[in-house]
């Protein structure tokens, strides 16, 4: 063999290696292997290795992609990244096998006659201005909309809320992080006063226990789970998995305890009590940093066409507070939750610990929840109580599942009612983003139009003609699936859909733009710990593949709003994050300059005299604090609130006839939909389809065996797939969960749409079915 | 010429006589974990050879398991 020839395969045998390491770090995680292996990554002729943050999960990994002959051929952990410290998972390993499928959307198409046929790029976006303008005269502002992503880049998002709010004057732009973190949004604004988390993920080094409410992070934010378990290794830290499910988490953790869904409420209600009853409040942190408050109960689910929802908060005393406890004693709450007094009390003992240092982590499963903000009220409720915030390892942590969900969709405000800085309700905010904009003030309508449940719910009904999907799969993703397609589908409604693969998505598009995708062009994403994070453009993409931000600026260039959007191709993702930054520019929220963020793994805002904030809300880390020790600056008094809120049933309960919890969710190997990373024969073959997991004894029951054909019925549909008993996970008896990776398997077409009234975030996790042996 | 990757895993007590096994192995790499009883294997064949190295493989008296990752053809 010649010398490249030697090279090449001895890349070829690191590629092999790496996703050995992969594989094992999914299976074991926290497994080690010597530096030396890790080391002999770097030394690949001819790969050039660049920085990027991963673009699978919101833990936002650093890692380096190689690019070797204008193709990116492979991917590490960067070492330098402070939030992965070089480790990466086994979707990140495998990022960069997403961009090669061989059906990678490289045209538009344009359906004509019932049927897609290729067309260019410049036909498909002149036809998109067109529809937008011929739709506004027809029907009014609000009958056109755009739909994105948690894994918008913080261009693309600006650019749709720039067009759609501040140009066309709609309110009707969205994003799928309404489905999955607007209750950890409104659960941050009610408490605090400012969304996102105040600590960061150097809490996992400082912290002495982490307690997982319903948060599977082995396998849904395996590389923050593997250092957890380093520090488990190296200090002996305690790991609670609290859940509805036994997982990998739970085994992998020191101690699982199982509750009744949606009964998380009465149990984080009985450790507040515990908290108070056994004298382990900190007195002065509560007198001097918080208030009480109540707000409205029994709201409804949301499941009413048109319902409207506006929570009124009230001012109550610690001594009203200790009252409403009195109902969740933790032999009260023992019978709703199934939890025993003992674990409830050993849980209460942990916070109530002086000397221990606190984690509370979670995602989905507080968020996806018909009581989300209240779900997320209670757990800081208790870190309040103790006084556990603010400080190194002392954190409620909610964790992001898309690489922008906080960098594009909340930062930039890509949701109905908010702008980048502000909301659209607030005359100041509006006056401030019209001026960035150069628009008219009067162009922001001061009203929130429709949440995205209800934006689906238009849509069907006739009152939205029009809607721009990107970098999202909503027709495998949205609850009560078979409405809305139906609804996409009626004559009059035009769906546009910009992306990387052919999907259920745009199997039902009139027009399909070819997107490029993550390294295909350049970007920043913004992760759970409050870190921007940019990447270059690394290699060219397919075809006529076109970058999303891009896309839009074309588009508003064509409906004649080339002043707002002056941006050429050279430099406009530059222009508009600069642009960008004006919004937040101040020591609550700046941003670090481009320059900064090339030149490193991403900064954490507030980004203050050249130095990121670790630790918001305590003057010792946070340069926006105006007194000494602790200030919630997002509350009036700079006091975070304590909130009474109870437990409530579910929107939807096991009955005789539907006597199985459906919960819904992701397995490791898969990114969501699987649109991508199905498509990688490793990932594929890890994990080929979805199945429904049973308990072994409810499997027995029923006569079924693992792999038999099961046959699951809601209200709203059914579906027969195999069965999994004794696998990934074991759910608790009179519990089915189905992971909704695998369009062959649509398990929304059995979930609820009922939604947190206060977030508008739909519940995934519970609705109830029948369960048969097919 | 294809490159494969496995991850193996020894009988109790043997994982180092299966890293030296292994290492014996001409076409053949063993990267052990630190932590866990566990080798990821490389292989480095012709398509003739592949076949044999993994019945060669099959064979040692310290492997309990192995399980194929992955493969790239040159």
């Amino acid at each position: 063999m010649n010398q490249s020839q030697v090279n090449r395969r001895s890349f070829l045998k690191k590629m092999a290696a790496t996703s050995a390491l992969a594989t094992a770090t999914t299976m074991f995680p926290g497994i080690a292997f010597s530096e030396t292996f890790k080391d002999s990554f770097s030394d690949s002729p001819g790969v050039t290795w660049k920085k990027a943050p991963c673009r699978f999960c919101g833990v936002g990994c650093g890692v380096l992609v190689g690019v070797e002959n204008g193709k990116a051929v492979a991917v590490k952990g960067d070492p330098k990244s402070s939030v992965n410290k070089g480790l990466c998972c086994v979707k990140g390993y495998h990022s960069v096998m997403t961009m090669y499928g061989k059906d990678r959307l490289t045209k538009p198409l344009i359906r004509k006659n019932g049927k897609l046929v290729e067309s260019t790029m410049d036909e498909a976006l002149d036809l998109i201005a067109s529809k937008i303008k011929t739709t506004i005269k027809d029907h009014g502002k609000d009958s056109v909309s755009i739909y994105g992503s948690g894994q918008w880049t913080i261009p693309d998002g600006y650019a749709a809320s720039k067009l759609f709010k501040g140009c066309l004057g709609t309110n009707n732009v969205e994003a799928n992080a309404r489905l999955c973190m607007a209750s950890a949004v409104t659960g941050f604004l009610t408490s605090f006063g400012l969304d996102e988390p105040m600590g960061c993920y150097e809490d996992i080094d400082h912290a002495d226990v982490f307690i997982l409410w319903g948060n599977n992070m082995a396998e849904m934010h395996p590389v923050l789970f593997s250092r957890i378990l380093d520090q488990r290794m190296k200090r002996g830290v305690k790991i609670i998995d609290f859940a509805t499910r036994t997982t990998r988490t739970s085994m992998a953790a020191d101690k699982s305890i199982l509750f009744n869904p949606q009964s998380d409420l009465a149990v984080a209600n009985a450790i507040s009590y515990e908290i108070i009853k056994n004298g382990w409040m900190n007195e002065e942190f509560v007198r001097n940093h918080t208030s009480f408050a109540k707000g409205k109960t029994k709201m409804g689910y949301g499941l009413e066409e048109k319902y409207k929802f506006k929570d009124k908060q009230e001012a109550i005393d610690i001594e009203a507070y200790k009252e409403f406890l009195e109902d969740y004693t933790p032999e009260k709450v023992e019978e709703i939750s199934g939890v025993s007094a003992k674990d409830i009390r050993y849980m209460a003992s942990i916070y109530g610990d002086p000397n221990k240092k606190v984690m509370s982590l979670w995602c989905m499963g507080m968020n996806q929840h018909t009581r989300g903000t209240w779900i997320n009220n209670l757990v800081y409720n208790i870190h309040l109580l103790v006084g556990k915030i603010s400080t190194p390892g002392n954190s409620p942590f909610s964790l992001t599942g898309q690489p922008s969900a906080c960098g594009t969709v909340r930062e930039v405000g890509t949701l109905t009612h908010k702008l980048p800085h502000g909301v659209v309700m607030n005359k100041k905010h509006r006056e401030f983003a019209a001026k960035i904009w150069d628009v008219p003030v009067e162009n922001i309508d001061p009203k929130p139009t429709y949440h995205t449940v209800d934006m689906f719910r238009a849509l069907d009904r006739g009152d939205l003609k029009f809607m721009w999907i990107q970098v999202t799969n909503p027709m495998v993703t949205m609850p009560k699936l078979t409405r809305y397609r139906d609804g996409l589908l009626k004559d009059d409604r035009f769906i546009v859909v910009s992306d990387i693969y052919p999907t259920p998505t745009t199997d039902i598009a009139d027009i399909i733009l070819p997107s490029a995708m993550w390294v295909e062009r350049e970007g920043l994403y913004g992760n759970s710990e409050r870190r921007t994070q940019y990447f270059e453009k690394m290699v060219d993409a397919p075809g006529e593949a076109m970058c999303d931000t891009w896309q839009i600026v074309q588009v508003a260039k064509k409906l004649g709003f080339e002043k707002q959007f002056p941006y050429t191709e050279d430099t406009y993702i530059e222009d508009i994050y600069n642009e960008y930054t004006l919004h937040h520019v101040g020591k609550k929220h700046g941003m670090a300059p481009l320059s900064v963020l090339k030149s490193q793994p991403g900064a954490q805002w507030p980004f203050v005299d050249g130095k990121s904030t670790q630790w918001r809300f305590h003057s010792d880390y946070d340069p926006a604090c105006t007194k000494e020790g602790y200030d919630f600056y997002g509350k009036p008094e700079g006091k975070a609130v304590i909130w009474q809120r109870p437990y409530e049933p579910a929107a939807e309960e096991p009955d005789a006839e539907y006597p199985f919890w459906l919960n819904t969710g992701r397995v490791v190997e898969h990114w969501h939909t699987g649109s991508m990373t199905r498509r990688v024969p490793v990932l594929h073959r890890a994990m080929p389809n979805a199945y429904v997991e049973l308990h072994p004894d409810d499997a027995k029951e029923m006569g079924i065996n693992n792999g038999d054909m099961v046959k699951l019925e809601s209200k709203r549909g059914k579906i027969t797939m195999p069965a999994s008993i004794n696998e990934r996970g074991i759910p608790a008896r009179k519990m089915v969960f189905v992971p909704f990776f695998d369009e062959q398997y649509l398990i929304n077409e059995l979930t609820l749409d009922a939604y947190c009234p206060i977030s508008k975030q739909p519940d995934y996790k519970k609705c109830s079915v029948r369960v048969s042996k097919a | 010429m294809p490159v494969k990757s496995y991850i193996a895993f020894p009988k109790e007590g043997k994982k180092s006589e299966l890293i030296s096994e292994l290492n014996m192995l001409n076409e053949c790499e063993a990267i052990p974990s630190e932590s866990h009883d566990l080798v990821l294997v490389v292989t480095d064949t012709s398509k003739d050879e592949d076949k044999m190295l993994i019945d060669k493989i099959n064979e040692l008296s310290s492997l309990q398991h192995i399980s194929f990752v992955s493969g790239f053809a040159d």
